[in-house]
């Protein structure tokens, strides 16, 4: 297991992060949101705990976790003086869980709960299963964390649940980060005390993934009841290590980052052909998803709209962007660091992630990376990236 | 080492908290600032508030339109220059409205601070509410509502207020899509006119504070028409008028796979005796993860993804909630258990171990809220607007420690009596 330790003491609390190199692109594609159900089985209690959130409580502390694609992360937060007992809970649970059937069995009426919540009960809610659906092909981005179907959490087996844990939750596919306010001669022999003795276990080697260039266009069209039309486009991007990323992510400031953005200015104010519009991406590891989506106007037709996007996607690979834009976007991505890093708990998943990618470091050359885009690389970028044969365009269609 | 044992705890009841002092300011117009000069970073947070809540309005959405419209264009700039000039600066300016107050917020890095401030005070004393951009407003606030409206949660959040407050009160009134039809450019003038032009006005400021920002405060808001006070002609009384039909079943979404279920009843403000003890009777009852509805009802039984019961943020009056969305099949059963965790605090004293979980987990929350400088901010504002100071964040602290069972239980029996809880589902 790697260890990082981050000391702030201007803070009285502290910070354990436990993040395990597995996500839902490690499932079976017959098994999937198996991860995320996972991680709520790592709060069922562990061999010698039978209660996870009762003594952490009793220590002022307080956990969540989230599962994404990529990763799984496990952090509590609590008085600095009670770390301890973050490093038992944790190490317990790493050593073994215990593997319940009425523990799954509620954790998988909550999934399936958390999967109407927010998938099933919710206008627009099926747009992401359909959309990775079809800009994946094979990598397995194909399907959401939350899994493709309701039935898969429904047939988890107490068996998958112990196979998968031996298989990803072990040391050696574990990065622990401690923040806040700890001295490191003081922690690590904690942390050796109860981490040490724990197999590391085999390292879990993931298969080539890698999704075939995409070569021609895909389109879908889907009719729901929804009051509003709305229109997805996705692009495949470079993967996190790649400079291709960096230049993505700005772009997405350029097109779609706040009120001065060009999409918003132009389709939502000038055109009003939409009344929201965004662009974004999903910070994946591997090749991700460069999207536009908005709800039209009542009354806009479709093809407007879509038409609109691609003149705006034109003009930027034409024209690229101006000296004035390329000084904001740089301004909002060094003052987005500096307020997202004011947060100790975020610091340390920040921490893990990149030593995760590879080497912690980069949570300090990450800023630099950003700083080194010129205009030239977006307006490059830009061409390669807004190629039609790159494009996933999903129109979903208000059937009331 | 013994894994089945505990390593030993502090207590987090044994740790003494403490909430920074804020500095007060005044400007040379009466307008309060206050300050917390605590901050380690070169970043800075301003929240301009001002009384400009729904409470104000004589007509539905017009305390809503006018602060979002605030950045929508002054005499000298459109909408687009006011975006790009906060946005090149990596500035984030929002804006919020709630029911007393609406507030405009600033984060920016301390090196921009000049290039911004002149332009809040443009946006304070010289929006203009051009008709484009009104209308522009009422078409998108239309379509979003409509999104909304599928949702079984938004339907439930607005109705149960209604129940409880009465829909011509500000905290039980909704907008319909006519309402925001009906705005006017003149409603927006002659609102931002009474309550921001001149309108009370309150700073909070926190960060790492520049030395001369006072000053830079007094330069630019110190000799606005802003003031420290309403004026008096103008104090509004609103009439609550509760529902007479405790429980109602609405039907929404006849495809919908779960239920939102909202039980609720009014409750005094913070100034009433009982409100911070019963603050610890909400965290054993459903205020965080260990608490009982959710013990009990996802933990146990896995009918939701998420309960939870909390007393509602209003000056005046509040209320107490239960909020859940749990699957159709189970909503009967989640009810069911809802109230049987009610009667049972009725009934039995809480544990001294769950009593002691409970203090714990709720000082070492606090202890983790007051870690930034933003955060105290937000306590001290909280306090401020609500005619409070920090001995009530004391008494808080202090009622936490020593709250007993079975003052616990008695406040259980004065306030969670099923006949004065509406009970709403929508499907």
């Amino acid at each position: 297991m790697k260890v990082i330790i981050h000391e702030d003491h201007s803070t009285p609390m502290a910070v354990v992060n436990v993040m395990y190199d597995v996500g839902s692109k490690d499932e079976d594609p017959q098994k999937t949101g198996f991860a995320h159900l996972f991680e709520h089985l790592m709060f069922s209690g562990s061999q010698h705990v039978s209660d996870f959130e009762t003594p952490l409580q009793m220590a002022g502390g307080e956990n969540n976790a989230y599962t994404s694609n990529d990763v799984t992360n496990y952090y509590i937060q609590l008085p600095a003086e009670n770390i301890e007992t973050a490093f038992w809970l944790e190490s317990d649970r790493m050593l073994s869980l215990a593997f319940s059937e009425k523990g799954l069995d509620v954790q998988r009426k909550v999934v399936s709960e958390e999967f109407k919540e927010h998938y099933i009960n919710k206008p627009y809610g099926d747009v992401w299963f359909k959309m990775r659906e079809m800009a994946y092909q094979s990598h397995p981005y194909r399907w959401m964390t939350i899994g493709r179907d309701l039935s898969h959490i429904e047939n988890a087996k107490l068996d998958d649940v112990k196979h998968f844990f031996s298989k990803h939750y072990k040391p050696v596919n574990a990065i622990l980060v401690v923040a806040g306010n700890v001295k490191k001669e003081d922690v690590v022999p904690l942390i050796n005390n109860w981490f040490g003795d724990i197999p590391s276990g085999e390292k879990y080697i993931r298969p080539g993934m890698e999704e075939p260039k995409q070569l021609s266009a895909r389109r879908m069209e889907v009719k729901a009841k929804v009051p509003l039309d709305a229109l997805y486009k996705c692009w495949h991007m470079d993967n996190r290590l790649d400079h291709g990323y960096y230049v993505a992510d700005l772009i997405t400031e350029v097109l779609g980052g706040g009120g001065s953005s060009r999409l918003y200015q132009a389709l939502v104010k000038e055109k009003q052909l939409f009344s929201n519009i965004e662009c974004f991406h999903f910070g994946s590891v591997d090749k991700g998803l460069l999207t536009i989506e908005g709800k039209l106007v009542k009354g806009v037709k479709m093809e407007d709209a879509e038409k609109a996007i691609e003149d705006e996607l034109t003009r930027l690979k034409q024209d690229g962007i101006s000296e004035k834009e390329l000084t904001k976007i740089k301004n909002k991505t060094e003052s987005a660091i500096a307020f997202e890093d004011m947060s100790v708990m975020a610091r340390a998943n920040s921490l893990a992630f990149y030593e995760l990618l590879g080497d912690a470091s980069l949570f300090n050359d990450d800023r630099e990376k950003y700083f080194s885009v010129t205009a030239e690389d977006i307006l490059r970028y830009s061409k390669t990236i807004f190629d039609v044969n790159n494009s996933n365009t999903l129109c979903y269609y208000s059937e009331n | 080492m013994n894994r089945a044992v505990p390593p030993i705890i502090k207590d987090a009841v044994d740790f003494n908290v403490v909430l920074p002092l804020c500095e007060k300011h005044v400007l040379a117009n009466g307008v309060e600032v206050y300050a917390l000069n605590i901050g380690t970073e070169e970043l800075i947070m301003i929240n301009w508030v001002f009384f400009a809540g729904n409470w104000f309005e004589n007509k539905k959405a017009v305390a809503s339109a006018c602060n979002y419209l605030l950045k929508n264009g002054t005499t000298a700039k459109t909408a687009f220059e006011i975006n790009e000039h906060f946005e090149y600066y990596g500035s984030y300016l929002n804006r919020s409205c709630y029911s007393e107050t609406s507030e405009i917020v600033l984060h920016c890095l301390n090196k921009h601070i000049n290039e911004l401030l002149p332009v809040v005070a443009e946006i304070i004393s010289d929006s203009v509410f051009r008709e484009e951009e009104l209308d522009i407003h009422i078409q998108n606030s239309q379509q979003r509502l409509k999104v909304s409206l599928q949702k079984c949660e938004f339907v439930a959040g607005r109705l149960i207020d209604a129940q409880l407050f009465g829909q011509d009160h500000p905290y039980g009134t909704y907008n319909n899509l006519e309402d925001y039809a009906a705005l006017t450019r003149e409603d927006l003038l002659d609102f931002y006119k009474e309550n921001y032009q001149h309108g009370k006005c309150v700073l909070f400021v926190a960060g790492k504070l520049p030395h001369d920002l006072i000053a830079g405060f007094d330069e630019h808001f110190g000799k606005l028409t802003l003031r420290n006070h309403r004026s008096g002609t103008h104090t509004i009384n609103h009439t609550l008028q509760r529902a007479a039909e405790k429980k109602t079943q609405v039907l929404n979404d006849p495809l919908g796979v779960q239920s939102a279920i909202r039980i609720a009843r009014n409750f005094p403000n913070r100034h009433h005796p009982d409100f911070q003890k019963v603050m610890v009777l909400n965290n054993v009852f459903g205020g965080f993860f260990g608490s009982r509805l959710m013990g009990n009802i996802r933990e146990d039984k896995g009918y939701t993804y998420g309960i939870y019961s909390y007393l509602l943020n209003h000056v005046q009056e509040s209320g107490w909630m239960i909020s859940t969305e749990a699957g159709r099949d189970v909503c009967e059963a989640t009810i069911a258990e809802i109230y049987k965790e009610m009667k049972q605090l009725c009934e039995e004293e809480i544990d001294e171990e769950e009593l002691l979980m409970t203090r714990n987990f709720m000082i070492g929350t606090i202890l983790g809220d007051l870690d930034g400088p933003f955060q105290v901010a937000a306590r001290w504002k909280n306090l401020i607007l609500n005619d409070l100071d920090e001995n009530y964040f004391y008494h808080g602290i202090q009622t936490i420690k020593t709250v007993s069972a079975k003052e616990l239980m008695e406040l259980a029996n004065k306030y969670l009596r099923t006949e004065e809880f509406y009970q709403l589902v929508v499907v």
